[in-house]
């Protein structure tokens, strides 16, 4: 079976599950209960496809399949600016209540952080994206101790809203925002089309791809302003979410084997989806809510891994 | 023509390319030696774009490098590295295809195809292009870049240590097919070699290189020279005359 066919297999089992989701014990009031339902799963879908795409990027940009974009810190950036909130107007203000305000500022952050972070990187010539990644870790790591020292300050009531943040949730996002998520998600793809090109040949590092006449530091730059708006959206929409890419694009490289991006993004971005759309049907119906998603794919993410290292190992 | 002047490189105080003054006719074969650590590499890639110089002026054709449309400079130079790690799943058709992507951007002409074939035939590999580039032998994937930069079919082709893993037959028959890019359709040809006698035997032209600086450049038989390769390597090299060619024995 070739990676063409395969693709098309992946994305009917992502319309199965989608629609499984949506139609799955469907009954009582179903002009509330389905409605509802589409918007939630549009949000998975949304969220699965944005953190595979970025991810798929960002690992090629970076060439390596182990760091993800969570390494730019931005989910560290998002979990300090929830307690931020918290700790400066509390848990029942109206920034931390109204998931309009707070999906907008955090996105507003998120980028303009990421902006500033390349603009400051890429300035002088000697730039250096390895040096970026450490930069984006050490940031992290900084936003992860202010968070944890405000954290320690605020009440333990607020304190558990503010760790409640730190757990992906798909349980209460709001009609408004997806549809805003899916436009800004459209905006950053009409970007893309005219880079997706390169991909291909910036997989093969940098040294190829300039030789190949890729102006390398401009393409790189606007691709990786493509994965932080991607990955703000998908954080801002359901929270830190961004391991699931290090799974899924993995999963995708190892099925497909193959190294064209055109296929590899769309696999990744279907089992992104079937990832999370499967793990919130499991959650919903098989625990009823007793866990999370974060939960789910953490634990299928490890098993996954102890697989491969498994595998690898007899190969030795 | 590449002209390069006044160049100069320095990595933590030490310099490792120092005021490098380099003038490179059109449609001759040009072989860079010199000890491990002269510089080589560092120059070549600077000349090719993939490292900044600290000052200095390279000029191709009368263009400055770096004010060139990169992709404009990808259909007339290109440049092979020292060492090459592909750490994706590819056929050895798939690399070299990716030789035509300055001009096609990944959708393959007739053409393109007809590029393709030529290169890989022209390194023998027709018979395995479509295995993985993971299941080839060392001197076969080397074989299967240096495809790769025949496809991409450039007027100036920089190869760094392209023998590097190649067997003698392989080594041989892979400096008489430059030799022929040169004289049939007049490529320029710059090569990082280490046997200073394919260097002596093939090139046109020879750039000792030591310790970032030129030691001395001019046609290959006055670079062969007892002192020069002396002061180049801290040895004692006969050179012998056989035939038209002159050998060093240095064993
Ligand atoms: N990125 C680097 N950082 C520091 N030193 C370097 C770097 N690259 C090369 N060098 C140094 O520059 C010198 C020349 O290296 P190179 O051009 O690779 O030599 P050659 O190809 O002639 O063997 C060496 O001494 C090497 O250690
Ligand atoms: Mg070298």
């Amino acid at each position: 079976m070739d990676y063409k066919k395969k693709t098309v297999i992946l994305a009917g089992i992502a319309l199965a599950l989608t629609l499984l989701y949506i139609l799955f014990d469907l009954k009582g009031n179903i002009g509330y209960i389905l409605p509802r339902r589409i918007i939630k799963v549009l949000a998975i879908v949304l969220t699965g496809g944005a953190i595979a795409f970025a991810t798929t990027v960002f690992m090629t940009i970076t060439n390596n399949r182990i760091l993800t974009p969570s390494v730019l810190g931005l989910d560290s950036l998002y979990m300090l600016i929830q307690t931020f909130i918290i700790f400066v107007f509390g848990s029942n203000s109206i920034v931390m209540m109204n998931s309009s305000i707070n999906y907008l500022m955090s996105i507003l952050i998120m980028i303009l952080f990421s902006l500033v972070l390349y603009r400051f990187l890429f300035k002088g010539e000697k730039n250096n994206i390895y040096f970026l990644l450490l930069i984006g870790m050490i940031l992290g790591t900084f936003f992860n101790s202010f968070t944890s020292f405000m954290e320690v300050l605020i009440d333990p009531n607020e304190f558990m809203v503010a760790q409640d943040r730190g757990f992906a949730s798909i349980n209460n996002v709001h009609k408004d925002l997806v549809y805003l998520s899916i436009g800004i998600i459209i905006l950053a793809l009409l970007y893309f089309w005219r880079f997706y090109k390169y991909l291909d040949v910036l997989a093969l590092g940098k040294d190829d791809a300039v030789n190949l006449g890729v102006s390398y530091d401009y393409v790189v730059k606007r691709l990786l302003i493509i994965v932080a708006v991607l990955t703000a959206v998908a954080t801002a929409l359901v929270g830190p979410i961004t391991f699931l890419g290090l799974l899924v694009v993995n999963i995708t490289y190892e099925f497909l084997k193959t190294y064209r991006h055109f296929y590899i993004i769309l696999a990744s971005v279907f089992i992104g989806i079937i990832a999370l759309v499967g793990g919130q049907f499991i959650v919903e119906n098989i625990f009823t809510f007793q866990t999370t998603i974060s939960v789910i794919i953490n634990f299928i993410g490890g098993v996954y891994f102890i697989y491969l290292l498994l595998k690898e190992n007899r190969s030795w | 023509m590449v002209e390069v002047k006044n160049l100069l490189k320095t990595y933590n105080h030490k310099t490792v390319v120092d005021d490098v003054t380099l003038k490179i006719e059109k449609g001759t074969m040009t072989s860079f030696i010199g000890p491990n650590g002269a510089g080589k590499s560092t120059l070549i890639s600077i000349i090719t774009r993939l490292i900044a110089k600290d000052s200095g002026d390279i000029q191709i054709d009368g263009k400055d490098v770096l004010k060139t449309d990169s992709n404009e400079l990808a259909k007339k130079i290109s440049v092979l590295k020292q060492s090459n790690s592909i750490n994706l799943k590819l056929t050895v058709r798939e690399l070299v295809s990716f030789g035509r992507f300055p001009y096609s951007k990944g959708k393959l002409t007739k053409e393109d195809e007809k590029q393709i074939d030529e290169a890989l035939e022209y390194m023998e590999l027709t018979d395995m292009e479509n295995k993985f580039l993971d299941e080839l032998s060392g001197g076969q994937r080397q074989r299967a870049h240096i495809a790769m930069v025949i496809a991409q079919d450039t007027e100036y082709i920089f190869l760094d240590e392209p023998l590097n893993n190649l067997d003698m037959r392989h080594s041989t028959q892979i400096m008489k097919i430059l030799r022929r890019l040169v004289d049939e359709l007049g490529k320029t040809i710059l090569i990082v070699i280490h046997d200073i006698n394919f260097a002596s035997c093939y090139s046109d032209n020879i750039v000792a290189l030591k310790d970032g600086k030129i030691v001395k450049q001019g046609r290959a038989c006055d670079v062969i020279d007892a002192c020069v390769l002396k002061e180049l390597y801290d040895m004692d090299i006969e050179i012998q005359q056989v035939g038209d060619k002159r050998i060093c024995v240095y064993y």
